[in-house]
């Protein structure tokens, strides 16, 4: 029980601390590798909870794929990052106004908390047992089957990124040769090769 | 629930056959190449009208929960999704010309209004805060790219991004409230929502619900654009390329409020006393301010944003009645709303200089001179939003009015009918432009066959709504009372 305790401890304190330096940090490629150490912290809080599959399922897709992405993002696109800080220090005041009294209210919301009676009769999805079902079964229980609609409805909003990105962002240009697999089997010896007969001394 | 059920899904028909239809014409659309845009246009206005046919035949009422309980049926959702069916096929078909003459005749842009539409119309069906979300960036999502459609245009891009960032926040608003919610509640079902806040005693529900519920509304009252909430609109509306402009004042708008009736009734029904006045105050804000800041407008695509929030305050009055005379008050006057806009957005989009288009006030002078029919078609649609009777932008007043003033709401009812006085100057204003001022520059003669007939239909059901209204009203209170039974 102390060991586990402990390692939440180790954990969330180096999941925050990365975390800030995510935001501090001025070189943002140091950013990106703060972000992939909180990402790991956070897959070993869920492996503390018991949901072994959540914990992979962000390595996996966070670490794998967006970090990396965000990496690559980072590195070709070559922002001036001590631009974008420019209007910081300016807008810092006001900021700081907005996050305390969100932290305020978060404190009042919370410390005034109280469950409804009815909660544990309408609960839509309750936990079930880990021994009766081990926990990607469970999700998966869930997402085809109860949130089917809701997977399908996430997966058009991805279509609608996508066409969004290309519609925005991709275009035509002229004059780009393109290699056509097609026409270059199909031609035929007429088209590229032309015999010429050379007379003595004229040059072609 | 079994593991292998499988899920009802047949009254969701129109919604499943809209998102296959969407995949198709984008195939399509990609693989003829160049000057598609015409017949996925063509192709996506098929889609939708086949789409309200399966909303009237599969949509009714269904026994078994559909989805297991995510999607919600019945005359109320049935009513909504045919106008916004409605306002998206005729944008769509108002678009055609323009875009070809702007040269931004892009197959994607039908692809995205069915999309959207698809999205509103899961807006109009949410039955669950998860389906309600997902339902709403759907729709926003293909919004914001359509928005900066005329990529190449700064105002174009630079109203798509504004769009983009401040719907961002309000969608983080909105989960925000919802998380709360589902904290107290432990649930994201509408039903279980109800069932939770009907039995909360005299204690009322916690200071976190009543956080969560307001945060809720801010997030809905950015997608109908009220005021606080307002500010995107002028600029988004102007910047957008004008049948853009069409589509966002009339099929987001209409599933927008739809949503944020249902919301308010549904699940949060017990809890009229904690949102009716929050309700009650963005209505008259919204109202006040459409109606002061539309006088100084020279842009009419800007003095068609400030109206649509000025109308805006006018629905609110209905929601915050919160009776069944309101709900069926709001429904009147979306439908009344989405006539009179559609033919004034025809009006609109049939203004050309030479051939290109313009949107400056001043540009109708002496309009009742070379175009008599359009200035006639055109002076009908603003005393129908000035609220002068017998039209039908009178009545669609008078039924949310009458709604404030059963459930006691006075104050809110006399200060809707003052802005709705101060709102009829502006009006006034271009009529006087299109009937006494001298043209400068004429605009052209030639007007598109489309918009001959989208101004000829619209410009009759608002002059002729008077003389039958009886359907309409039977129909919206059919919706009504099965809304607030439900």
């Amino acid at each position: 029980m102390i060991i586990q305790a402990l390692a939440f401890y180790v954990f969330a304190a180096i999941a925050i601390a990365s975390g800030v330096m995510v935001v501090t940090s001025r070189n943002p490629v140091h950013s990106v590798l703060y972000l992939i150490l909180a990402f790991f912290n956070a897959a070993a809080l869920f492996v503390l909870i018991g949901a072994e599959f959540i914990a992979m399922i962000l390595i996996v897709v966070y670490v794998g794929a967006v970090a990396v992405l965000f990496l690559f993002v980072v590195m070709m696109l070559d922002i001036n990052f001590v631009e974008l800080r420019q209007g910081f220090m300016r807008y810092m005041p006001i900021g700081a106004l907005i996050g305390l009294v969100l932290l305020a209210e978060l404190v009042f919301v919370g410390g005034a908390w109280t469950f409804s009676g009815e909660a544990t009769q309408v609960m839509l999805a309750k936990t079930p047992e880990i021994a009766a079902v081990h926990n990607t079964e469970a999700i998966g229980n869930l997402m085809y089957t109860r949130y089917v609609y809701l997977f399908q409805a996430a997966g058009l909003v991805l279509l609608v990124a996508m066409i969004g990105a290309i519609v925005l962002t991709h275009r035509q240009r002229d004059g780009v040769r393109k290699q056509r697999i097609g026409a270059q089997i199909a031609v035929r010896r007429e088209d590229v090769v032309e015999v010429v007969k050379v007379t003595k001394g004229g040059g072609v | 629930m079994g593991a292998t059920s499988i899920p009802v899904m047949a009254p969701a028909a129109a919604e499943i056959f809209l998102a296959i239809a969407g995949m198709i014409l984008l195939m399509a659309g990609v693989f003829r190449k160049s000057g598609s845009m015409a017949v996925v246009s063509w192709g996506a206005v098929v889609a939708l009208i086949l789409a309200a046919v399966l909303v009237l035949t599969h949509g009714g009422t269904s026994a078994e929960p559909v989805f297991f309980g995510m999607f919600s049926t019945g005359p109320f959702a049935q009513f909504a999704k045919l106008l916004v069916l409605a306002g998206s096929a005729i944008a769509i078909v108002m678009s055609l010309d323009y875009m070809k003459r702007e040269g931004i005749d892009r197959f994607e842009f039908p692809v995205l209004v069915v999309l959207a539409t698809l999205g509103m119309m899961m807006m109009v069906s949410a039955n669950d805060l998860i389906g309600l979300y997902v339902g709403l960036e759907l729709q926003s999502l293909s919004l914001y790219v359509i928005a900066s459609i005329r990529r190449d245009s700064l105002r174009s891009t630079e109203a798509g991004l504004k769009y983009f960032v401040l719907g961002a926040i309000s969608s983080g608003m909105l989960l925000y409230g919802s998380s709360m919610i589902y904290g107290f509640a432990g649930t994201t079902d509408f039903n279980g929502l109800a069932q939770v806040f009907s039995k909360l005693g005299d204690s009322g529900p916690a200071v976190g619900v009543i956080i969560g519920l307001v945060f809720v509304i801010s997030g809905l009252a950015f997608k109908v654009s009220a005021v606080p909430f307002h500010m995107w609109t002028p600029d988004v509306y102007e910047g957008s390329p004008t049948p853009v402009t069409a589509l966002f004042a009339i099929a987001p708008k209409v599933a927008a409020v739809a949503l944020l009736l249902r919301v308010m009734i549904e699940p949060f029904g017990d809890l009229i006393a904690q949102w009716q006045q929050v309700i009650v105050l963005i209505s008259i804000f919204s109202m006040v301010l459409g109606a002061f800041a539309a006088m100084v407008q020279t842009s009419i695509k800007r003095l068609m944003a400030y109206s649509s929030i000025g109308h805006m305050g006018f629905l609110l009055v209905g929601i915050a009645a919160g009776n069944e005379s309101g709900v069926s008050g709001v429904l009147i006057y979306l439908f009344v709303y989405l006539f009179m806009n559609v033919g004034t957005f025809a009006c609109i989009l049939s203004m050309r200089q030479q051939g290109r288009y313009v949107e400056g006030i001043g540009d109708l002078s002496g309009l009742s001179k070379t175009h008599p029919m359009m200035a006639f078609a055109l002076l009908i649609f603003l005393f129908s939003m000035a609220g002068i009777p017998p039209l039908a932008g009178f009545f669609g007043k008078w039924y949310v009015f009458m709604a404030a003033i059963e459930s006691g709401l006075y104050a809110l009812a006399i200060i809707g009918v003052l802005a709705s006085v101060v709102g009829a100057f502006y009006y006034l204003r271009i009529i006087k432009i299109m009937y006494f001022d001298e043209a400068d520059e004429p605009l052209d003669a030639e007007i598109g066959g489309e918009m001959r007939v989208v101004m000829l239909v619209t410009a009759a059901v608002t002059l002729l709504f008077f003389v039958l209204p009886a359907p309409i009203v039977a129909t919206a209170r059919a919706a009504a009372s099965a809304l607030m039974g439900g």
